[in-house]
Parts: structure tokens; sequence; C-alpha cells
């Protein structure tokens, strides 16, 4: 019944040309890979030193966020959406494997792709069984991308030292970016999820076929999560969490994909 | 494919699941000795929790019991789920103002109890969990009460023989995850139906039960005065209200830290006034310790903070010493012994 309903409304709303059912077991492999930098330089945790617009040095040692709901388009306007039951996937600095979103799509020459920064409102809400693998709300210790208090997925998470920071508890200067907040479950509240969209004309379209691997190649400058429309400074604005600012840093962080080639 | 569809897409499956939702317990056999399942009380609405996706089993509720009282669901298996809710105090931590957890750590709100929550939306006294098998979550990750984590607890429980064969009879599968442990708690929580108090037999009429005159007299005042928001017959309408008990020492603003709307800020969920004999002390931080207490906050003690509640006259509910009397009597006929004994609910 559910999927029924699901089926009609999504027939109902879709303004993009209607796809015909593609069968699922011969679709072919596409990889999105998400290449983390900071500015012009490699991402690397813990050691690496780096400088936010505002002139304050920092180190980051931990950064992961999810990516979710791809979806490409072809030329002609055709789009095909990867079904959502593996289309969910947690990119993690720490594991390397981790940067590849691998996903499985129709023969075809891509010129745009599309995939969502964080956890859509109707996974967010759904039946805990429903919810396995990166999204098991269970998973992970300190660095779970889950908010038990306040049911929902951490979008993007980036913790790090900077001597600016005011010194914690524990007396390290510590700044810690936990970014969520899917647009609240009865009550409005801020929603954090973007929607990205990369245009592959100029870098390269995907040619995907089934005796390749075709790999878009994003380079992601994770500094733009603290440097854009709002400069994110250690010293004021050190932990932010659920709150009205977290904004700031969605907005900022939606800037950061941007394709560098692609593998055919 | 938007945010858009997405929203209306779960809006609906809401709706789907509401119009298809069977009555738990319609067809369950009552005969002593067969276990009888989620049962609605006679004199309660329509629950709202998703039996649809989780019904309730005998095996699934023992083991969600067992879950319940296993100190393994902490990190140095000191603390259970029942620690903090002790059902000879109506599944709350009697005497405690803010809830006590491991390593004696001090938490910041008092425990409710765990009673009628198949009817409750929404969980926690701000609201922050919307659903019950979401909510040991909470408990298991806070670092005042459990500090655990979730996986952990799962290969901790994984690795004993005893849970592998219970959760293969209750879920079909010795593999242990987050979504059977978390179903289990639920079907456990979920039967911690409070229902058979003195008010409950009145209401059913149910042999001679009859209220006394003062008891009569004091339902009439405690619907005219305080039931705008604790409704019959859970005596709680669910909402978020701030009922004028003034900021507290931490400075808690309850619904606000999950909607971050101005007009949240310092709300906190009615609770329901069914067996407050028993979970003594009173309100989001247990700052009252009797009921008398409690009266004396709403005649004569309302503060006027950000988002009084408009059904609180602002110089406070005029109560003659007669009429607290009433409302004592009456308040006293929801205490429900029956279940606070339940021996299905206690640790085995
Ligand atoms: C250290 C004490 C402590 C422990 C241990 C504990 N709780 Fe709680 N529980 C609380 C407190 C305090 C609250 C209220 C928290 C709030 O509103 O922020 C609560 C709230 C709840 C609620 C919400 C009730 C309502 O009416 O909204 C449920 C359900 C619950 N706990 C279940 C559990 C389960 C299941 C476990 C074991 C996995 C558990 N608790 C362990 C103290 C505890
Ligand atoms: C405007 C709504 C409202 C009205 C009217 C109201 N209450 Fe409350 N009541 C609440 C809220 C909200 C709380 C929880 C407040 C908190 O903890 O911050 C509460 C808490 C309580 C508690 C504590 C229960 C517990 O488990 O901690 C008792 C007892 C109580 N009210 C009794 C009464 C009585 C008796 C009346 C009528 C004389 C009344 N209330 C009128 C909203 C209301």
């Amino acid at each position: 019944m559910f999927l029924l309903s699901g089926i009609i409304l999504l027939t109902a709303c879709s303004k993009t040309p209607v796809e015909p059912n593609y069968d699922q077991h011969a679709l072919a492999p596409l990889s999105v890979e998400f290449d983390n930098i900071v500015g012009g330089q490699k991402l690397v945790l813990n050691t690496g030193t780096y400088t936010n617009a505002l002139g304050q040095p920092y180190t980051i040692q931990l950064l992961q966020y999810f990516i979710s709901n791809i979806q490409v388009k072809k030329a002609d306007g055709t789009t095909y959406a990867v079904n959502p039951d593996s289309s969910y996937f947690l990119i993690r600095q720490d594991d390397p494997a981790s940067k590849f979103a691998r996903v499985k799509v129709p023969e075809g020459n891509y010129t745009s792709l599309t995939f969502t920064v964080g956890v859509d409102s109707l996974r967010s809400t759904m039946d805990i069984s429903k919810r396995t693998g990166v999204l098991d709300p269970g998973a992970g210790g300190h660095d779970g991308m889950y908010w038990g208090w306040n049911s929902g997925y951490i979008f993007f998470k980036m913790e790090g030292t900077a001597p600016d920071a005011p010194a914690d508890p524990t007396g390290q200067h510590k700044f810690r970016y936990h970014i969520g907040g899917f647009g609240g479950y009865n009550a409005p509240t801020i929603n954090n999820i973007k929607v990205i969209t990369v245009d592959l004309t100029a870098r390269g379209m995907a040619q995907v076929r089934k005796d390749r691997a075709a790999n878009i190649h994003l380079m992601v400058d994770v500094s733009k999560a603290l440097n854009g429309t709002t400069n994110v400074n250690f010293a004021t604005n050190p932990q932010v969490m659920f709150s009205d600012y977290s904004m700031n840093i969605a907005n900022n962080y939606a800037t950061m994909f941007v394709h560098d080639h692609t593998e055919n | 494919m938007n945010r858009k569809y997405i929203a209306v897409t779960g809006t609906l499956m809401v709706l789907v699941f509401a119009c298809s939702r069977k009555l738990p317990g319609d067809n369950v056999q009552t005969d002593a000795g067969i276990f009888a399942g989620f049962q609605q009380p006679g004199n309660f609405p329509v629950p709202v929790y998703h039996f649809e996706t989780n019904p309730v089993t005998k095996e699934g509720f023992e083991l969600g019991r067992k879950l319940f009282y296993e100190p393994r669901l902490s990190r140095n298996s000191t603390i259970s789920c029942g620690s903090c809710h002790i059902q000879s105090s109506a599944f709350t931590q009697h005497g405690h103002d803010v809830s006590h957890g491991i390593d004696d750590r001090l938490g910041s709100r008092n425990a409710p109890p765990i009673m009628n929550l198949a009817w409750s939306p929404l969980l926690m006294w701000d609201g922050g969990i919307f659903d019950l098998d979401l909510q040991p979550v909470a408990p298991i990750t806070s670092h005042e009460e459990m500090d655990e984590t979730v996986a952990n607890v799962v290969s901790k429980l994984q690795a004993l023989p005893q849970y592998r064969v219970l959760f293969k009879k209750a879920f079909g599968t010795e593999q242990i995850n987050t979504g059977n442990l978390m179903k289990a708690l639920s079907q456990f929580m979920v039967m911690c139906v409070s229902s058979r108090a003195k008010y409950d037999s009145v209401m059913r009429k149910e042999g001679n039960a009859a209220f006394t005159p003062e008891e009569a007299a004091g339902r009439k005042l405690v619907s005219e005065k305080c039931g705008g928001c604790h409704r019959e017959p859970l005596f709680t309408d669910g909402t978020f209200r701030n009922n004028g008990i003034g900021i507290g020492a931490n400075d808690d603003q309850g619904r606000f830290a999950v909607t971050l709307r101005p007009e949240d800020r310092y709300l906190f969920k009615v609770p329901s006034l069914r067996n407050l004999a028993y979970t003594a002390p009173y309100m989001h931080d247990g700052r009252f310790y009797t009921l008398e207490a409690v009266l004396d906050h709403y005649s004569t003690g309302i503060k006027d903070t950000p988002n009084l509640d408009p059904l609180l006259p602002a110089g406070g509910i005029a109560l003659t010493a007669g009429e607290r009397k009433e409302i004592l009597a009456f308040l006293n006929t929801l205490n429900d012994r029956a279940f606070i004994t339940d021996k299905r609910l206690a640790e085995q």
C-alpha cells in the first residue's frame, strides 16, 4: 500500500521526463570520489596546519559527512535516481575507502550529478529496522553521526584544534562543528539539508558502460566550511551544534564541491 | 525528487500507517496463562505507537524486560534502565530530583515514569525524541547516564549465548543489531500500561466502583482547573507548556533546545497526573517534593516567565483549603497499585 502510494506520488510530482523501468541487474558501475583538501593543500589529519580566512591557525582531527540520494542527468534532460536503499554514504577522512560513493546507474553519458549533503527527512524518520549500515543510529562512539537526545543525524562533523579556541575543561583548545537538522519532525526547525548539483560538461562527462568504471572526481575544499559568506571565528564560535548559527556553516560548506575531472 | 517530495512522502507514509492501523490486542487471547499482548484499556484512546512495525509478542516482551534490567547496557555494567526507572516508584527514580547515573554522575532532569508510552507521540521533557524505538540510544550513550555505545552493547550481548537464543526466539535471528535491540526494549515499555487505578474502575463501571463525594468534587475541580493541560484519561494532552514554575538554576530552556523557536522557550512536556503517590519529586527538575508544594505553586507561586501558558491566570488558581483536600483525594484515585506491583513488569 505504501509502495503503491509512493509510486503514484513519484510520478505525480516528478517534473523531469519519466524514466523507463530499468533492469536493476543490467546497471553499470559509477563512483563519485570525494577528495577532501584544505585550500590548495592536502588534508592531513592531526598534523597538517592550516589558516582560516580570519588568519587563525588550526588543525583538523576528524572530518566526516553524509552524502545521499545520488542522481545523474543526461544531456537530453533525463535523470536517473539511484535506488534510495543503496544511496547513503558516510565519507570519513580517516578511512580512505570511504571516499568513494559507489552506485549503479544505466549505461549512458551523464552531464550532471546531483546529491544531498546530509540525510533527507524521510530516511531520518523511517522505522529503525530500515536504518542500517552508516544510517544505524547506534553506530559509532564519539565519532558517531547521530544525536540521541534530539533524534536526527549529524550531517557534517569537523573537529580539530585552534589556539584561538578557548580551552575546554580538559585544557584543550578544540573546535567542534556538528551540523545537522532535517527540518523537524512535527514542529518546523532548522533545515540544513543541502542538495548539490555539479555540472560535468566542462571537466568531462561520465561515460558509464558496463565494462568500465567511470569515476567522477570531486575536489572538496573543506576550508570552505569555515570561510565564505560567514567567516567562522574559533574564538567566538568554538562549538557549533544544533543552533541557528549552524546554518551559516551549512551554507558555507554547500559551496565546497568542485568537479575536477572524470576517469572513464 | 526534491525536498518537498520527500516531505510529502513522509507525511503520506504517516497517513497510510495511520489509516491502516489495526487495533493491537483485538484478537489476542486473554485466558489465564496465555500472553495477552498489548491491550487497549476500554477507557483509553487508540495508541500512537507503531505496532504495525513492532507487534508485541511474548518472546519480544520478555527479551525487552530482560534488557531493561540488564546492567551490561552501561559502560561498566553498573546501571540498567531499571536503576533510574524503578517499578515500585512507577518507573521513576524516586527521591532523586535529577537522575543519578554511572559513576554517581548527576543528570539535569528528573526521570519520568515509563508509563502509557504507547500514547506518547514525543518523548523526553522537551520532546526531542519522536519514536520510542530511538529512545534508548539517548541514555545508553549519555555521559551522565550509561556512558556506553550502542555498538558495544550489541557486541557484549552478541557474545552471550543466552541472548543469542532469546533474540532468535523473538526476532527469528541470532544476529543482534540496533534495530532488534531497540524493538525489544520498546515491546517491554509499551506494555507498561497503568490503567488499573480506582479512577479507571469507576470510568469502566467495574463492579460497584464509585467515587466518594470528596473524590467526585475533586475530579470536577481537576477537570476545570487542570484539565486544559492534564487531560483525562491519560492526564496529559501531550503538549509542551510553561506552567510558571520559574526558570531553573541551570536555565534549562526545555522544548526550545529541540525547535530553536523563541515561542518554545521554557516549555516542558505536560506530565501525567497518574501515580503521583509514587513519583515524587515533581517537575522536570524535581523541584517540588510534595503535592502540597505543587498546589501552593499553582495557587500562589506562578511566575511570569517568557511564554507562560495563557491557561494559567496571572494571579494563580485560587483554591480554598477544602478544594485542595478534594483535589488531593481525587489525585489519590489515580494511583495504580496493580501497576507498580505487576510481576510481569518486574525484574525476573
Ligand atoms: C541515569 C538515569 C537513567 C537511566 C540509566 C535511564 N534513564 Fe530513561 N530517563 C532518565 C531521565 C532523566 C529522563 C528524562 C530526560 C529528559 O527529558 O531529558 C529519561 C527519560 C526516558 C524516557 C522518556 C519518557 C517520557 O515520558 O518522555 C524513556 C522512554 C526512557 N527514559 C527509557 C529508558 C531506557 C529504555 C533506558 C535504558 C536503556 C533508560 N531510560 C535509562 C533517566 C535515566
Ligand atoms: C497550562 C497547563 C497546565 C495547567 C493548567 C496545570 N498544569 Fe500541572 N503541569 C503542567 C506542565 C507543563 C508541567 C511540567 C512543568 C515542568 O516540569 O517544567 C506540569 C506539572 C505538574 C505536576 C508534576 C508531575 C510530575 O510528574 O512531575 C503536577 C503534580 C501537576 N502539574 C499538577 C497540576 C494540578 C493539580 C493542576 C491544577 C490545579 C495543574 N497541574 C494545572 C501544565 C499544567
